[in-house]
């Protein structure tokens, strides 16, 4: 399983610095930023957890158990948010709702100068970007596990007294426990990588610490054992997260025989309905846009001519091309792994062995986006020096295209690994052993049985990947190639320096990639007879 | 429904790479008409410049941009395989490190010494300041009279409780300006400062336009910014409300860091690289909008260039020169400052 081992030795090279522990630096961390960070970064968690929680179940339960006025296209918006990454709402939020921003400007218009809302750059503002962005991991997964309840065990509920309320706490939300802990997880982990909009908010966590320490203060190893613990984090959270699933995952095995009837809402509550999804549509994903594309034409109007495309056309091709190249490379890694841990004969305990090994690979998504190009930087150093003998100097890997591209491959095998994996396991044994009774070599079967069949799958895995590296902010940073700017890298780059008008322009690009590919691959995953899109999320973990 | 459809896969992932390891410079061999810029300078304040330079010389610049913080860790990481031929940064102490760690050149040049003056280059010629910028108190004259205000020091008075906004420590320039005053003043009296602007409550904001916007919007009284944040508001607004103040004038002067470059140890493109710095010295310090210094509103260093308008209505000042040569040495120390006092 070399892909496996490759994939996880950079962890490992993290976990090997503890070795080396000096006690001056973390002395001097622990007396100054280290419990903020710790605190933080908690809170952090517990704010978005709960607030993506609530968010995503209850908008949730409301698209699958009640019919009201657009509740066909909400179900579908909803998800929208997801293709703005918290380094872009961020910004967009904090030049809206800032002190001089517009926003509070009115409210002073109106209120008089001494109204003053709390300050925004703070961690409840950090809280809301994240949890807005965020919130549709956990509202997909939880739709994905309401609607795989029966409505014979919901009528069944009702029959014992239950009201709507009652059926809802003391059933529907006990048994989609697995699809929200899996949601959350996710969330959770997004919110460890995250150190774009922390920074905007002010909010010193372990993520910030890592890039403060590594960039801000040359301080490697202090940066690679503040990393380590961060590991230790997002390991605990799939930990728990995988924990959750286990003991619950019997209760789901209940009949879908019947789908749940919608109840139809009448009145100003069918009008509460409408409004509600659609005023927070507004907040997390209209609002962003229009200023966005405001900001786009002024942009664009005031660039020298020329200048524009001349920047972002290579930076464009730059995104393009680096996301293409890691979706073919992780999903051929991923086909590879899964294709020789699929079910097919008697369990074996190599086989166990191997399955262990991949599960443990996928974890490298948990990993936040610094650790790993810590991780793969630390790994890549001696290397370097080796390779630089070998060829003369003539290949450079850290900082190079190999450097980057693995840790994609960490990052992203999880993603390829299960879409690829859940679709293998569709395909009956039976096929492959007629297949193979008929003279067909392993290979033969591979491309003619299974290729064809799990098609889907291969390219829903490709298309996810696609988009979370076009999104991709601190891996790509760190170790990207010398001149190659990306749009994410370049977006961040203008932001941080509030140069937010030129940042529209790579923003849009961004997000509107990343909507367009969520559409297509729900469409992929709501048409089909089996959720895709849940497993594909699922597989994330 | 056949074979061939997935061959298309890796053709096209082979293709992506391929074509991104094309395009990427080729850093093995030098090359006539090229220079490689590793470069911290704002985006926008350089490209006209760069333009210019390219038309005169027939040079094309190749830029990445980063963090000062960044690009050093970088060329560290890089060493002698190094692409980038200049090092470009908008910090004294970052360029002092590079060139302490052999990671600079030292250029001998007629042209640089004759433009720039000795306290604005490195006495061992491995980098050269090409603008000048003060990072100095900036207030709103509505509710600050200037004769309230006087140094740094005195922003820790408790009389600028709540009044103040300050830029966070992971920004170079919050770092070099607590490392001159570790030069002039000691760490121990710079650190009782430091805690006094801490418990002051300042609203951290990590942009300098944005704390003036934020001051003329009439939250922050009194802020210490660069001063040509002021000078490109007042560009695009004369009415701008935000007023520049030039920090301890009867002691020391005013804090004073540069953007400047060196040429790194093994650049390919040594002959372009000085060909570039001799231009920024020179040419770009032209006052108009494709200068250096003048696009930006900086100080020129050249002696013989003028500032622009907008920045010589700020008035005279005097500034501190004698600790700029410490800030590299003194930064880490700064850093550990800042943590301990608790400043974001």
């Amino acid at each position: 399983m070399l892909p496996a081992i490759l994939v996880l030795l950079p962890t490992l090279g993290l976990t090997l610095a503890w070795l080396r522990l000096e006690g001056g630096a973390w002395l001097h961390l622990w007396n100054t930023l280290l419990p903020e960070m710790l605190l933080n970064t908690a809170l952090l968690m517990l704010g978005v957890g709960t607030v993506t929680l609530v968010m995503g179940s209850s908008l949730a339960w409301l698209v699958t158990t009640y019919d009201f006025p657009g509740v066909r296209t909400i179900e579908w918006l909803l998800v929208l948010p997801m293709a703005i990454p918290g380094y872009i709402l961020g910004y967009v939020f904090m030049a809206l709702f800032d002190y001089a921003g517009p926003f509070q400007t009115q409210l002073r218009a109106w209120f008089g100068p001494p109204f003053e809302l709390p300050e925004f750059r703070s961690l409840p503002g950090a809280v809301l970007v994240l949890s807005l962005s965020l919130y549709p991991y956990v509202y997909l997964l939880a739709r994905t596990g309401f609607r795989e309840q029966s409505a014979a065990q919901r009528d069944a509920a009702r029959v014992h007294g239950y009201g709507r309320w009652g059926a809802f706490f003391k059933l529907a939300l006990p048994l989609a426990r697995p699809s929200l802990a899996a949601g959350t997880a996710l969330v959770l982990m997004e919110t460890l990588t995250d150190f774009a909009v922390v920074r905007y908010f002010n909010t010193v966590t372990l993520s910030e610490g890592v890039v403060r320490l590594w960039i801000g203060q040359m301080d490697r190893d202090a940066a690679v054992q503040l990393s380590s613990l961060l590991m230790f984090i997002a390991l605990s959270v799939v930990l728990v997260e995988r924990y959750l699933r286990r003991r619950a995952r019997y209760y789901q095995l209940g009949s879908q025989s019947r789908p749940i009837a919608r109840v139809r809402l009448s009145g100003w509550r069918a009008i509460a309905a409408s409004a509600l999804p659609l005023a927070l549509l507004m907040l997390a994903f209209g609002l962003p846009m229009i200023q966005l594309v405001s900001w786009a034409i002024a942009e664009v109007a005031v660039a020298e001519p020329g200048t524009l495309d001349a920047v972002f056309g290579p930076y464009l091709l730059n995104t393009i091309g680096l996301s293409a190249g890691a979706a073919c490379l992780v999903s051929a890694v991923a086909l590879v792994m899964a294709y020789a841990t699929r079910a097919y004969g008697p369990p074996s305990a190599a086989r166990a062995r191997a399955r262990l090994l991949a599960r443990t690979a996928t974890l490298g998504y948990a990993m936040p986006g610094a650790v790993v190009a810590l991780g793969v930087l630390l790994l890549l150093a001696p290397l370097n020096e080796a390779v630089l003998n070998l060829t003369g100097g003539a290949l450079l890997l850290s900082g190079s295209l190999i450097g980057l591209m693995y840790a994609y491959l960490v990052r992203f095998l999880a993603i390829g690994f299960g879409n690829i994996e859940a679709s293998l396991e569709k395909v009956t044994p039976t096929m492959e052993m007629a297949a193979r009774s008929l003279g067909a070599g392993p290979l033969r079967v591979l491309g003619r049985v299974h290729l064809p069949l799990i098609r889907t799958g291969i390219f829903a895995a490709s298309l996810l990947i696609f988009v979370d590296t076009f999104k991709e902010l601190p891996a790509t940073m760190f170790l990207r190639p010398f001149g190659m700017e990306t749009l994410s890298v370049w977006t961040y780059m203008l932001a941080s320096e509030s140069a937010w008008q030129a940042a529209a322009v790579p923003s849009l690009v961004i997000v509107l990639s990343s909507a367009i590919a969520t559409l297509l691959l729900m469409r992929l995953s709501w048409s089909g007879t089996n959720s895709q899109m849940h497993a594909g999320l699922e597989a994330r973990l | 429904m056949n074979r061939r459809r997935f061959l298309i896969y890796p053709m096209v992932g082979a293709l992506a790479l391929a074509s991104l390891g094309l395009s990427q410079p080729a850093t093995t061999a030098a090359q006539s008409n090229v220079v490689n810029v590793y470069s911290a300078r704002h985006y926008g304040a350089l490209e006209k410049v760069f333009a210019e330079f390219s038309r005169e010389t027939g040079i094309q610049v190749r830029l990445s941009n980063a963090s000062s913080q960044a690009l050093l860790e970088r060329l560290r990481a890089e060493g002698k395989q190094t692409p980038a031929d200049v090092f470009f940064v908008i910090d004294a102490g970052t360029l002092q490190i590079a060139a302490e760690e052999g990671l600079l050149q030292p250029i001998e040049s007629n042209v640089l010494k004759t433009a720039i003056p000795a306290e604005l280059r490195d006495p061992k010629n491995r980098w050269f300041g090409l603008s000048q910028r003060l990072r100095t108190i900036v207030y709103n004259p509505n509710k600050v009279k200037p004769s309230e205000l006087s140094t740094y020091e005195a922003l820790a008075d408790r009389k600028w409780r709540g009044r103040l906004c300050m830029r966070p420590a992971t920004h170079i320039y919050t770092i070099s300006l607590v490392a001159s005053m570790i030069a002039n003043l000691g760490e121990q009296k710079t650190e009782q400062v430091v805690r006094g602007w801490v418990a002051n409550r300042p609203t951290f904001i990590d942009s300098d336009s944005r704390i003036l916007e934020t001051i003329a919007a009439g939250k922050c009284d009194v802020a210490i910014t660069n001063h040509y944040y002021v000078g490109n508001a007042l560009r695009k607004d004369p009415n701008f409300p935000v007023k520049v103040f030039w920090a301890n004038q009867n002691d020391r002067g005013v804090q004073v860091n540069i953007s400047g470059a060196g040429v790194t140890a093994n650049a390919l493109n040594r002959e372009n690289a000085i060909k570039l710095l001799e231009w920024l010295a020179t040419r770009g310090q032209d006052p108009g909008e494709a200068g250096l210094a003048g696009g930006n509103n900086e100080f020129p260093v050249n002696p013989s260039a003028q500032p622009t308008e907008i920045i010589k209505g700020f008035g005279p000042f005097k500034a501190d020169l004698a600790s700029l040569p410490q800030y590299g040495p003194l930064q880490a120390q700064a850093i550990k400052l800042l943590e301990r006092a608790g400043y974001k």
